[in-house]
């Protein structure tokens, strides 16, 4: 029996989209790690931005542009409460984890040098591998691997071998996509240290999940996306730590990131100003921040323990079906379930589920190395938010059921 | 026949279904029955990487008619190549290119045919458009 404190019903009428059918059917939405819904406390931050107070910020003297600075600053220094990030001027506005990690990537061009050593994971989305190719390409630094095991957990002792005093950077993400495997970063990044390189992580998918400490952590840069955890597309964040920040260059330049401008010579601005510049996206910083009150308001510790419940009851419920495969079995992971059944293809699987209302992800989740190492073209996944319920678990098992029947 | 002919005589196949599992079931019992091309073709030239299911596709011109064989790895996907197969292969290359997809929305099965679904049959449609364009310049 469900054993949460969490209203789940009431929780569920904060979300609009919720109620809507698709297919005939009443949405059941299992899609949640690659976008998240948004509650009409995020809606209502971004109706009331544009209907009350949009202007641009940091520039005008006049009232609206004032007011819309202060609350783009408050939702800046709520991120930087969630994540306990030291110095609200640590966290970078961005529009999103891509952002983020393109942001470092381009930062450690003029950092790093032929013969350097980067370090990378096996579990990593798309996101944090290409970008760091292309460090590569550009220095000549030498992209390393740490391999994973079956379970879809990284070798941590080939991790150690691969650590040297060459080592310049470690990336590696904090939740898997394709898996949901939790790492344990706190022991790599400590490894890394020890031998003096840097280390980001990629936050996207544990953000939903999972409240951070960066100072904890000790991590040297972090990075998340609004729009996986109840906020908008086109917002995020990059933590990075005052003094990576410092000696990183800019990224982009333009308005808003510069002290003084001449054709001879222009001086950048203060953190965080010198990595956003242009108009921010000041709407989405600002919901962002509403979405993490909102989420706050529920409470991570609730979140986490109810969505453990769904993904052992689903775990379980999805392994009565015959021939069931879970990519994904690590013993510390997060309510997401990659799987097959028999060698049907995920895609007729999911193009049934659907038929009958029910989102999932099929495919290679941007994580081709993962399914590489499977040797399987994809798998389809079904990610759980605190929003779903055990009878959805339910539909989703009737339905691979009823999808394996029509096409076996 | 003429393509549009077999068109019409899908769309009236598919009249006779009257709910999407029904019209399913058949695009997977097309999907399993059909042998839909060598297994020497089935190369990587011949392949079409959709980001979920892979297509390969395969063409032959004799005299001046063109054919086709294709496959894939997804049942529901090699359904639609069955249908599509159907409608193009053994036709002048001028009239597959003057041929359109209409008939697909007809019967219920537009959602593999958008771009979004990353399946491949979009760009098998187009690749098979290209084979019609570079043979007609043969024929001529
Ligand atoms: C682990 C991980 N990293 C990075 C990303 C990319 O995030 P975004 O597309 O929001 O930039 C995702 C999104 O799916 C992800 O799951």
């Amino acid at each position: 029996m469900q054993k949460t404190t969490l209203d789940i019903q009431a929780i569920r009428k904060d979300f609009p989209i919720l109620s809507r059918t698709v297919n005939g059917q009443p949405l059941v939405y299992l899609d949640n790690a690659a976008t998240s819904q948004t509650p009409k406390q995020v809606l209502d931050a971004i109706v009331d931005y544009y209907s009350g107070y949009n202007a641009n910020i940091h520039r005008g003297v006049h009232t609206l542009s004032q007011e819309a600075t202060d609350k783009y600053e408050q939702a800046r220094a709520t991120i930087q409460h969630h994540f306990n990030a030291k110095f609200a001027h640590e966290v970078i506005f961005t529009a999103g984890t891509t952002h983020g990690i393109n942001l470092v990537a381009n930062g450690f061009s003029s950092l790093l040098k032929k013969g350097d050593e980067v370090i990378v994971s096996a579990l990593e989305h798309h996101s944090n591998i290409v970008p760091w190719q292309m460090l590569c390409e550009r220095t000549g630094a030498v992209l390393k691997v740490i391999p994973m095991n079956l379970n879809g957990e990284l070798e941590m002792d080939a991790y150690y071998e691969l650590l040297s005093n060459k080592t310049k950077l470690v990336f590696c993400n904090h939740v898997s996509n394709a898996l949901g495997t939790v790492n344990p970063i706190k022991e790599i990044i400590n490894a890394a240290h020890k031998v003096g390189a840097a280390v980001l992580i990629d936050g996207a998918q544990a953000a939903p999940h999972i409240k951070a400490d960066v100072q904890e952590l000790d991590v040297d840069f972090y990075v998340v996306s609004a729009h996986k955890m109840c906020g908008p597309t086109g917002a995020g964040m990059l933590y990075g730590k005052e003094e990576w920040l410092n000696k990183l260059p800019p990224y982009q330049g333009g308005g808003e990131m510069i002290a003084e401008v001449t054709f001879e010579k222009t001086t950048y601005a203060d953190l965080p100003h010198k990595f956003e510049a242009g108009t921010p996206n000041i709407c989405g910083g600002i919901a962002f921040g509403a979405a993490l009150d909102y989420m706050n308001a529920i409470g991570f510790d609730a979140i986490a323990a109810y969505e453990h419940e769904l993904l052992e009851y689903a775990t379980a419920q999805l392994l009565t079906v015959d021939g069931l495969k879970i990519y994904g079995t690590a013993a510390n992971k997060t309510s997401v379930i990659s799987f097959n059944v028999g060698s049907i293809h995920p895609y007729d699987i999911g193009s049934i589920l659907d038929k009958l209302g029910i989102a999932v992800r099929t495919g290679h989740h941007c994580a081709q190395p993962i399914m590489d190492f499977y040797g399987i073209p994809g798998t389809v996944r079904a990610s759980f938010s605190f929003y779903n319920t055990m009878e959805e678990v339910d539909v989703l098992v009737a339905g691979v059921k009823r999808a394996v029947a029509m096409l076996q | 026949m003429t393509i549009k002919e077999i068109q019409e005589e899908i769309v009236d196949e598919f009249s006779m279904f009257d709910d999407w599992m029904q019209r399913y079931e058949y695009m997977i019992d097309l999907g399993k029955s059909l042998p839909l091309i060598d297994e020497q073709y089935k190369t990587d030239d011949n392949i079409i990487k959709g980001c979920q299911s892979k297509v390969w596709v395969h063409a032959d011109l004799e005299g001046d008619i063109l054919s086709f064989t294709a496959d894939s790895d997804a049942i529901i996907t090699k359904g639609i190549i069955a249908i599509l197969i159907r409608v193009y292969s053994g036709q002048h290359p001028k009239d597959i290119l003057d041929a359109d997809t209409n008939f697909i929305d007809e019967i219920g099965l537009k959602e593999h045919l958008s771009p979004t679904r990353a399946n491949g049959l979009v760009s098998m449609i187009k690749q098979i458009k290209m084979y019609a364009i570079a043979y007609q310049t043969q024929i001529k």
